[in-house]
């Protein structure tokens, strides 16, 4: 199951690294197609209109193709990068507002991403995902509320229901992963 | 700026998640990008709520693009060419990223510099009273944001009190009750909450406080003046 899913979220890594190799333009068709209409979908519950989130979806997209060389699969998924570029969008377009981005780590030289550290985030943005798919409906809701603009900072912070227990069983995993890549 | 070890107040879960939504307000994001420029606890949590917005975008519905959609798109990536890659630009994709690393140099995180338009010389300080300094940092106005300099001993200065009050310590230190809040600390105050920091001995204080109660127009007042009042 899970493993399934990682397979998927390796092939949209691998479409990425085909658009950043060779501009492939069969591989950037598949992500828009799959992805595209999500972005689209993220911004209209944001509050676009139809016409400014199809402008901002393609604009997402086309930042897809140009920072292909950017995207780091031992940090993220495809879909997590696609969701910041998309968010970053809806705060310059919706709220003209600039977003404070942290300090890049000091990596070392990174010759090509070990296989094994890929995989493990990948798996790792698979179970999290399966881990949301399985709450039940109203949790999911919630959530979704508060990604897609419905809820604000302060309503998230009073929202006790937020089953914020699935996504901190994932952190751990998630620092024990970034000690190892800092090393 | 270096990572430290001894960062011991963090960020709250709700913080995170607000941040990687987007829906902080400019002025809080500012102090949840420094703290997380210094703490790698926090850029953890922070990168694995961005995974839960990944995760929440692949799962959620879709809307159909336009017809000729594609094609469009491709139109817009043929039309900035030249502009993304830059002619003349000998980077190869493997340096490029190391170009997109951004890293500050000097004392103030690199997002904090941004907002400064430089390091610590570079601030534009305003006395308020009692030796105690600040420097408002323009961001949307749902929040406001500020960089207070408060010597070794003396009184932090009333800065809202009302709303969310988030205080990240840069240089030096200050106690709130048996609490030290030392370099990276981060304290998180709600209205509720009754507190009067106090910069600590031995070293002046640079903190980073940004709060979304109504902006006011006044010289902020020392607390130390005040001990009594909420002003």
């Amino acid at each position: 199951m899970n493993e399934e899913m990682a397979n998927g979220q390796d092939q949209w890594v691998s479409y990425v690294a085909r658009v950043r190799d060779a501009q492939d333009q069969h591989a950037f068709a598949e992500l828009f197609r799959h992805f595209a209409p999500r972005v689209k979908y993220f911004l209209m519950r944001s509050g676009a209109d139809a016409g400014l989130a199809e402008e901002c979806a393609q604009e997402v997209m086309a930042t897809l193709w140009h920072k292909a060389h950017l995207f780091d699969p031992t940090r993220a998924s495809v879909a997590t990068w696609i969701f910041t570029i998309a968010r970053n969008r809806r705060i310059d377009a919706l709220r003209k507002e600039r977003r404070a981005e942290p300090e890049e780590l000091p990596w070392g030289p990174e010759e090509a991403a070990p296989q094994d550290h890929v995989l493990a985030l990948q798996e790792e943005a698979a179970a999290l995902g399966d881990a949301l798919r399985k709450l039940p409906e109203k949790q999911r809701v919630l959530i979704e509320r508060a990604y897609f603009g419905d809820l604000s900072h302060s309503e998230i912070a009073e929202e006790t229901g937020l089953p914020l227990g699935t996504i901190k069983s994932r952190i751990r995993l998630a620092l024990d992963r970034l000690r190892h890549a800092m090393k | 700026m270096t990572m430290t070890q001894t960062i011991s107040h963090h960020l709250t879960d709700s913080l995170l998640m607000g941040y990687a939504a987007g829906n902080l307000p400019e002025a809080f994001s500012l102090v949840v990008a420094t703290h997380i420029s210094m703490c790698d606890e926090c850029r953890a949590r922070a990168a694995t709520f961005d995974t839960v917005g990944g995760a929440m975008l692949e799962t959620s519905d879709a809307v159909a693009m336009e017809e000729g959609s594609l094609e469009a798109t491709m139109a817009r990536i043929s039309a900035a060419l030249p502009v993304a890659r830059g002619n003349g630009s000998t980077t190869q994709p493997g340096q490029m990223q190391g170009q997109h690393q951004r890293r500050a140099r000097g004392i103030l995180p690199a997002p904090l510099q941004d907002y400064v338009g430089g390091d610590l010389d570079q601030i534009n300080w305003r006395p308020v009273g009692m030796g105690v300094r600040q420097a408002l940092l323009p961001t949307s106005r749902s929040a406001s944001v500020r960089l207070l300099y408060i010597p070794a001993g003396a009184s932090v200065p009333d800065h809202g009190h009302r709303g969310l009050e988030l205080t990240l310590v840069l240089q030096g230190a200050f106690m709130d009750g048996d609490m030290r809040f030392g370099p990276g600390d981060i304290e998180i105050a709600t209205e509720e909450l009754e507190h009067t920091p106090i910069a600590a001995q031995g070293a002046d204080c640079i903190c980073l406080a940004a709060t979304d109660a109504p902006l006011r127009f006044r010289a902020l007042m020392p607390r130390l003046a005040q001990p009594f009042l909420r002003i």
